[in-house]
């Protein structure tokens, strides 16, 4: 069922929408903020508000890399894969957040802290290399600038 | 020199608010617009200045608006959106524009609204961009309490309503027709032209879909005209632009300058040139989708007409540069993977011969392939071009492909017959 609140931010959007398919992508993300991902029920219930098909809705669900359909942690790090990261270090990076975090890209710390996934570009090239975690940036990345950012976060 | 684009940027201070922008100067392009000259006359201004599209393609921004229905037998609804999606591998230019004066964008989308008599204006922004949002939002709601926007603005009849649409990913989203998709909620393909957006784009209104430097470039051409503008410039294209480096350079960033400036003067002035240790080998103008120049091209104005001529493209104009420690056939592995991963799907050049371009590089680089391949990779760069994919993803993608090809050949044969990587030993 969706919760009282994603209804209403849900409303809010449609609003000033032309069309209720217009609102999906903003639909999914109040959803995810909610509940950290879109499980198949949750397709289910915002198929049903926006008088669509789940099909329908799933295919837009599934374009979007940044609306998760598998269960994530708590906190989502996203680590710049393009290319100036990749020229500055992307690689050290990816491995000392592999060794440091237990995990390898895709997965999720046991105790369903952290997950960690690649992004395109963020566009804090002259800051290469960089991350995101929560919607927060962070360039300049070294092996002790991340540990001091993950402790915070633990 | 005058920089219209970040003259009030400060990143100590912080950006201007409404007050702060309009004791600057800010809001007078607009007034200018509303109170004393027609669309028609807006849109006549904008094409004699010579503003050529900076997202990427360059395309002339007057000619653009020229397209659209206008007068009592046009649509009532039409659509002005800013392309602020930014995924273009190595461009971080729009973000510091949005981030540092977010009231000039603001401003240059109720202009351009105006020139073609849009009824809403949408910004299209990268999920990434937190701190822009941030600040956009905030400037809107200066903008509405002012009565920059909303019904009747500045009396002058005209009506306008501005909304925020943060994406979810994919950098198919940052295409103008995959951009119109996914902000009716639907998956970023592509659309068949025409018909074109500027007659049946968003909901099938009339829409223009223009980056967030372009429209940046408005207000200052209104104030102060398009002889003004022109003259900004070192080259035929008029007015400044936002060039940046990132990769092995001393100082890696971003800086307003005139249109036409060097390749050298960015990179050896600005950026500072090559970090100790390492020697430049050899750059891509505009993002991941624009065609390898060499030592011989450092001093090519960068402007969209001489950086065609040497055989590539300016794109967005922030340079990533290739230094002689990394390896050319692995940076078109992962330039190859990302296009690969971004491909939508919707055609069959792109969806399958980016993967196999990008498996084809994979082997040569981990000392697999033969050299057969290149050939096939040559092929691919033809079969994956212009005019035979729906968009611009796939011949975007073969263009570092093919200059590859033809600058670092010698790297590739290495690897072929050494069987492994020169710089993995």
């Amino acid at each position: 069922m969706l919760s009282e609140e994603e209804k209403k931010e849900i409303d809010q959007e449609l609003s000033h929408s032309p069309t209720r398919q217009a609102v999906v992508i903003e639909a999914l993300k109040i959803i995810q903020r909610h509940r950290r991902w879109v499980s198949d029920d949750s397709l289910k219930d915002l198929a049903e508000y926006l008088e669509m098909s789940l099909d329908a809705l799933d295919s837009v669900a599934t374009f979007y890399s940044l609306i998760f359909r598998r269960e994530v942690g708590e906190h989502v790090i996203l680590i710049c894969d393009s290319v100036s990261c990749w020229i500055m270090g992307y690689d050290t990076v990816l491995d000392h957040l592999k060794k440091k975090l237990g995990i390898d890209l895709g997965e999720t710390t046991a105790d369903g802290k952290f997950t960690l996934l690649t992004i395109p570009c963020l566009g804090v090239c002259e800051r290469a290399p960089a991350m995101i975690i929560d919607r927060e940036t962070y360039g300049d990345l070294t092996p002790e600038r991340i540990d001091e950012i993950i402790d915070k976060l633990k | 020199m005058e920089k219209p684009l970040t003259k009030n940027i400060d990143p100590e201070r912080g950006p201007l608010d409404i007050r702060g922008y309009e004791r600057a100067g800010g809001y007078a392009g607009f007034k200018k617009a509303l109170r004393e000259m027609s669309p028609q006359k807006v849109q006549e201004e904008v094409t004699d200045a010579n503003l050529r599209g900076r997202g990427g393609a360059g395309f002339g921004t007057g000619m653009k608006w020229s397209f659209v229905p206008m007068g009592d037998e046009a649509p009532r609804t039409k659509y002005l959106i800013a392309n602020a999606d930014e995924m273009e591998p190595g461009t971080f230019k729009d973000r510091i524009l949005m981030e540092g004066d977010p009231h000039l964008l603001i401003e240059g989308m109720i202009i351009s609204s105006y020139a073609i008599q849009a009824r809403a204006a949408y910004i299209f922004l990268r999920w990434a961009y937190k701190r822009s949002e941030e600040l956009l939002r905030k400037a809107i709601a200066e903008a509405y309490e002012a009565g920059y926007l909303g019904k009747n603005i500045l009396g002058s009849g005209y009506d306008l309503e501005m909304y925020i649409h943060v994406s979810a990913g994919r950098y198919m989203c940052g295409e103008e027709t995959g951009l119109l998709n996914a902000l009716e909620g639907k998956r970023a393909t592509p659309r068949a032209k025409p018909p074109f957006p500027q007659t049946s784009g968003l909901w099938g209104k009339p829409s223009i879909v223009q980056n967030v430097e372009t429209l940046c470039n408005v207000p200052g051409i209104i104030v102060n005209g398009a002889d003004w503008y022109k003259k900004l410039s070192k080259t035929g294209d008029g007015g400044t632009k936002i060039y940046g480096v990132s990769g092995r350079v001393k100082r890696p960033g971003a800086w307003e300058l005139p249109m036409g400036t060097t390749v050298r003067e960015i990179l050896e002035e600005h950026a500072g040139g090559m970090r100790d240790g390492y020697k430049f080998k050899g750059l891509l103008p505009g993002g991941a989708s624009t065609d390898f120049l060499v030592e011989e091209h450092l001093d090519t104005p960068m402007d969209f007409g001489s950086i065609m001529k040497v055989g590539s493209r300016m794109g967005t104009g922030t340079m990533i540069i290739l230094d002689d420690k990394t390896c050319p056939v692995a940076m078109l592995v992962n330039l190859e993977k990302f296009f690969a991963q971004e491909s939508c799907g919707w055609c069959t050049p792109c969806r399958d011969g980016l993967p196999w371009t990008h498996k084809m590089l994979m082997a040569i680089e981990n000392g697999e392939g033969r050299m057969e391949d290149l050939e096939q990779l040559e092929l691919h760069c033809n079969f994956l071009g212009p005019g035979r994919t729906f968009c611009a993803l796939a011949p975007g993608a073969v263009e570092p492909l093919q200059s590859a090809l033809k600058y670092f050949r010698d790297d590739f044969e290495k690897h072929i017959k050494d069987k492994q990587c020169p710089w993995r030993k």
